[in-house]
């Protein structure tokens, strides 16, 4: 305790405070555009390592780190266009929180969740990077494949009202999962190097989200009469709050330990947090039209993993996503080396940083929540304008990545296919879904059954993988025997149930 | 709320200076040559992502030119996917343009034949090989095998059974290596396991928790590990034994081979003969630089200038050798 309130001391010189500013207004902006995340940032901002002390460097960077996780919920809320990954899941809600007049609730939610999230992650990395290390080396591919399948099994949770389109809809996904080289051979590549690597899911999700409304509102600008979308209350009201707060700590429980872990990422805990409040909300019926709770949850869920990132890197030196990877070349440029040694050897710097990561909170909230109901009057912008924006905005987004026009195809092509999905009232979530876990699920499978020489039993050989099994059948039998015990129940519960049978 | 408006201002300006770099960079700034080399202006493709090892290579290199005025400023694209290759196609691309360098290594050689490329290395403009980088064997602290002896028997005795791990894919360094080593020590390189981690954490975490067997890769970013023993390092691939690290050389433990990973840079085919002899010139004085020596020494990295038609020759050969270890692997 006393050495974090030293690190305060270094965190909050003016020099520091001020580094500490200039990363969360940098990570905050490059999170809202699609195409330039942290990573990116972090890597061109390298070369300040050789000018400014550690602290300072390591402050500013854990700011980008932060402010992009946050940055990138802003432009998914207004304008269904998610900047990063993380924020694809919160494009779902919020976006229709913002079509009903909602956005201001929509930002700050996310903000004071990111900021409850991001605060909660932060002390449970000061109390526990010490004695992380052992654990997490334990986990293996079985592990994570079942993790994985768990996460698919909870898909059929939110496949809809018709299973069928929900069905076709996942399994679309799945099949632009396949695109690439995960197996070592190209596939469905079409011979295109661009292809190799697969498809990025952002511009999956970029593309079917504002793309394809795009399209779709042009295709209906003449015939619908204008819809005003109504200005609402700026501020969150107490119903509100009510229905935030629980949501926010579901989604750090999610966040954290994926964020821990080296195959964890921000994109599987954020799908799990909004399942989960789709399932235990007293109103399911308002998932899909706009419930704060889906915005809450995977937006804490987001910030919360970002800290969990950074626990594994200071702790076992294990970098867990891109921007943790470039974070720990910074410090070896300074012959500083992360791992269990780093808390004694560099107090100093160590502390520091984590001061910061709280003084960065505090600053993403100030900074955000005022500019709530600013942000949301951008939606007042008559709809031909707006939309313009939105396509320049994503365009620009996806040439960013390699400057390179294949970019832009590829953008188009899934924009007609979710105006194609809306036409016929296919779900876009599952789509989304199947393109984050398809290749997650291919690899983990691929890497399991490759150090066991495919030996199947290896995939309950460990006992994460083991509990997750179990998890999963409890489930099954629970949505099986459930419905049949509450005969009695209303008549939209009971087709709620039916959906998770299959 | 105008002091919030403020702020908003702020965060506008900041993505709109964002987006005005974007644009800018997307555009290819013009080059006006004029006679004094400080106002040139000169692109560095980088075939990987920020932070990888090419890129590393690329913005050390343009920093040390920057910093001593030996040109102007240069202007860093990273072109990502499939290993390089995207980027080497866009090079090839760009026939003639006298602006443009990239800096490639080993791994794009390989990944041009497992991605089943058109484009091949051998066809740019070979401007320098710059550096040499080792590779090291690495197992848990608490592995059985105590020399690289050890490994080989228990691996001929099951191929198959030991598994081998490297950050790189198919065609990479870290993939290359153990496949060349097999067949040095008589295994059939079709028999090795061979598993792909995305780069040097999930490997690190994967000898951690004594998910494989050994572990291939450069040393750099294991320091911490091998420093507190979590890792050892039973031997590392080059001709010598390295400065930082306490492990023999393949030669010193009886198996004959050495394995090298290199960096350099190439320029579009078509360049004038002036052209590529002034990169040429530009690399050679970069070599020369206090920037460029830190960062070597920074990296563990091995200085091997090869100047112009020198590489040339070493690519061709690269690039044969490379693909006959592919295509013996069943994987061209």
């Amino acid at each position: 305790m006393e050495m974090l309130l030293e690190g305060f001391g270094t965190a909050l010189t003016p020099t520091n405070l001020l580094y500490a500013v200039l990363g969360v207004l940098l990570g905050t902006a490059v999170g809202v555009l699609p195409g330039i995340g942290p990573a990116m940032t972090v890597a061109l901002l390298l070369p300040v390592t050789y000018n400014v002390s550690p602290s300072s460097a390591l402050i500013l960077f854990a700011g980008i780190y932060y402010g992009g996780m946050y940055g990138g919920s802003t432009t998914s809320i207004l304008l269904n266009t998610p900047g990063e990954s993380s924020s694809v899941i919160t494009a779902l809600e919020g976006n229709k929180m913002a079509k009903a007049g909602r956005a201001a609730q929509a930002l700050a939610t996310a903000a004071i969740g990111s900021f409850v999230a991001g605060t909660i992650g932060t002390v449970l990395l000061v109390v526990l990077a010490p004695r992380v290390a052992d654990v997490v080396v334990t986990l293996g591919a079985p592990s994570y494949f079942a993790l994985m399948a768990l996460a698919l099994f909870a898909v059929t949770a939110v496949l809809g009202a018709s299973k069928l389109r929900g069905f076709i809809s996942l399994f679309l996904g799945l099949a632009i999962a396949l695109v690439g080289t995960t197996t070592g051979q190209p596939r469905l590549t079409f011979g295109r190097p661009e292809l190799a690597d697969g498809i990025d899911v952002v511009v999956v999700a970029v593309a079917i989200f504002a793309i394809g409304e795009a399209l779709w509102v042009a295709a209906h600008l003449r015939r619908r009469p204008l819809e005003v979308i109504p200005v609402g209350q700026p501020w969150m009201n107490r119903e509100d709050w009510s229905r935030s707060w629980k949501p926010w700590l579901r989604g750090t429980a999610y966040g954290f330990p994926f964020g821990a872990l080296p195959a964890g990422g921000a994109e599987t805990p954020t799908l799990l947090s909004y399942i989960t409040e789709k399932k235990l909300s007293k109103r399911p019926e308002e998932f899909g039209k706009g419930a704060i709770e889906g915005v809450a949850g995977p937006e804490a869920a987001n910030n919360a993993s970002a800290a969990g990132t950074l626990m594994s890197l200071l702790a076992i030196g294990l970098p867990t996503t891109a921007t943790a990877t470039i974070i720990l070349l910074a410090m070896q440029s300074y012959g500083i080396q992360p791992g269990p040694q780093l808390f004694d050897a560099e107090p100093e710097l160590v502390w520091g940083l984590l001061a910061s990561l709280f003084v960065a909170n505090t600053l993403l909230l100030v900074v955000n929540l005022p500019l709530a109901p600013v942000w949301a009057r951008l939606l007042q912008i008559p709809r031909p304008y707006l939309y313009a924006g939105i396509l320049f905005f994503a365009s620009l987004g996806a040439y960013s990545v390699n400057f390179d026009a294949f970019d832009l195809g590829l953008l188009l092509v899934f924009g007609l296919l979710g105006l194609t999905m809306r036409r016929f009232g296919l779900p876009v979530l599952p789509l989304i879904i199947g393109v984050i876990l398809g290749p997650r699920l291919e690899t983990t499978l691929a890497e399991a059954l490759a150090i066991s020489q495919g030996d199947l039993s290896t995939l309950v050989g460990e006992p994460v993988a083991v509990v997750v099994y179990i998890v999963m059948a409890l489930l099954l039998v629970g949505s099986i025997v459930g419905p049949r015990l509450r005969r009695t129940a209303p008549a939209h519960e009971d087709e709620e149930e039916k959906v998770d049978v299959r | 709320m105008t002091g919030n408006t403020g702020i908003g201002r702020v965060g506008r300006m900041l993505v709109l200076a964002l987006v005005t770099v974007l644009v800018a960079s997307g555009c290819g700034v013009t080059r006006d040559g004029g006679d004094d080399p400080t106002n040139r202006r000169l692109r560095m493709m980088i075939p990987n992502s920020p932070g990888g090892g090419y890129d590393l290579t690329g913005r050390s290199a343009t920093r040390a030119m920057e910093e001593n005025d030996l040109t102007g400023r240069f202007e860093i694209t990273n072109v990502i996917g499939a290993g390089g290759t995207v980027a080497m196609q866009r090079l090839l691309n760009e026939e003639g343009a006298d602006d443009l360098m990239m800096t490639m290594g080993l791994g794009v050689v390989g990944s041009t034949y497992t991605n089943g490329a058109a484009a091949t290395v051998s066809e740019a403009t070979p401007i320098a090989q710059l550096v040499e980088e080792y590779e090291g064997i690495l197992v848990p602290g608490d592995s059985p095998y105590r020399t690289v002896g050890d490994l080989v028997e228990a691996w001929k005795a099951d191929p198959g059974g030991v598994t081998i791990g490297g950050g790189s894919s198919p065609g990479g360094p870290d993939h290359l290596f153990p496949m060349q080593l097999a067949q040095t020590v008589g295994i059939a390189p079709r028999d090795v396991n061979y598993i792909t981690y995305d780069g040097g954490g999930p490997l690190t975490t994967a000898l951690l928790g004594g998910k494989i067997d050994a572990g291939m890769s450069g040393l750099g970013e294991f320091e911490g590990q091998i420093a507190d023993g979590s890792l050892r390092v039973l031997a590392v691939s080059g001709p010598e034994r390295l400065d930082t690290v306490d492990a023999p050389t393949l030669t010193e433990s009886g198996i004959d081979m050495t394995f090298t990973n290199w960096r350099g840079v190439l320029a579009p085919p078509g360049i004038s003969e002036e052209t590529r002899e002034d990169f040429i010139d530009l690399l050679a004085r970069m070599r020369e630089t206090p920037e460029w020596e830190d960062a070597l020494e920074r990296n563990g990295w091995t200085d091997a200038f090869l100047p112009g038609d020198e590489f040339g020759e070493f690519l061709v050969e690269q690039d044969t050798r490379v693909a006959t270890t592919l295509k013996e692997l069943g994987l061209v």
